[in-house]
């Protein structure tokens, strides 16, 4: 799914981008204003090595908490945590359809 | 601090030692911290011992126990249960004569009856397990191995299950699932600790802002 496309049609999408950005900066331990610089094609899940098996599923159930969204096990797989862009994408797609 | 021994009753009716960090000069407020649990143990211990270095300032005695089969114990995790950890706790809380609890994220629903309680950050017990068979089941994907939450909780309610690196039994996880914290406590929310909770952690943290703050929050709520 095109990331730009998606957040162009999403009313939501700047509020889940401001608070995606918060989460990755929780969960990685970033400074403020670190996460600032993720752009679509920044690597997390199997590109960053602190984001282990454990810490993604910290990092789902954040994003399940504070966005008012319940994520199925079908829905987890790789593509979707590869880049921001794509994670972004999903969170975005899912909260339209809630 | 001092690394302490403590009688810990054991399932057969006999006991056993487990191991407590300790900051005992004998006072009169005394504090028994339930850590957290799990990984979140390991997040979150440097905080809570920083927290305590603090209190040991502020002139209140903490005694930081072992559930039985986690840190230096000498037990088996997979034969422990929720009740036997219950046990243990309030075994400990009458041993080391504590005024008052606090409970640590997990660790709340095991903090025993006291004059005060009170709640770091509590996390419902189903939740914390959800969220580690979730993380069973996308390293099992990462690895080409299809597993659900679903079978996962099914088989391990019947067989134990290994979670992130912990063995749990089949008794332990029917419990831990319905397990609720006391609706009495006080509750310590992150938002009055500030700055981002410390278990959301990928890599284990500190920060020395967190400890003052938790570390002055007990401190008010312990005043005689």
């Amino acid at each position: 799914m095109d990331f730009l496309a998606v957040r162009a049609r999403n009313p939501m999408a700047d509020d889940s981008d401001q608070i995606l950005r918060q989460i990755l900066t929780d969960v990685l331990g970033l400074k403020p204003g670190q996460a600032d610089s993720f752009d679509a094609d920044t690597g997390l899940f199997g590109h960053l090595p602190e984001l282990d098996s454990m810490a993604v599923a910290g990092l789902l159930t954040e994003i399940e908490d504070r966005l008012d969204i319940i994520i199925e096990d079908d829905e987890i797989e790789g593509e979707m945590l590869e880049t921001y862009g794509a994670l972004l994408g999903f969170v975005e797609a899912k909260r339209a359809t809630v | 601090m001092t690394p302490r021994h403590w009688s810990c009753p054991a399932a057969d009716g006999g006991e056993t030692f487990e191991y407590a960090l300790t900051f005992d000069s004998g006072r009169a407020a005394r504090l028994l911290i339930v850590p957290a649990l799990f990984d979140e143990a390991n997040r979150l211990r440097r905080l809570t011992v920083e927290t305590m270095r603090r209190l040991d300032a502020a002139d209140i005695d903490t005694i930081l126990p072992d559930l039985p089969g986690t840190n230096e114990s000498l037990a088996s995790l997979q034969d422990q249960t929720v009740s036997g950890w219950q046990r243990a706790m309030d075994a400990a809380a009458v041993q080391f004569g504590a005024t008052a609890v606090l409970g640590i994220r997990g660790g709340c629903p095991f903090a025993p009856r006291a004059p005060r309680v009170l709640h770091y950050a509590p996390v419902k017990a189903a939740n914390l397990l959800r969220q580690m068979i979730r993380s069973r089941v996308v390293s099992a994907r990462e690895a080409g191995r299809e597993e659900t939450s679903e079978s996962l909780r099914e088989a391990g309610q019947r067989e134990g299950l290994e979670l992130a690196g912990h063995r749990l039994g089949a008794a332990f996880l029917c419990a831990f699932d319905t397990l609720e914290t006391s609706p009495d406590a006080e509750i310590i929310a992150q938002d009055r600790v500030g700055g981002s909770g410390l278990w959301l952690r990928a890599e284990p943290g500190e920060n020395a802002a967190q400890a003052d703050a938790l570390a002055a929050i007990i401190a008010e709520a312990m005043k005689p």
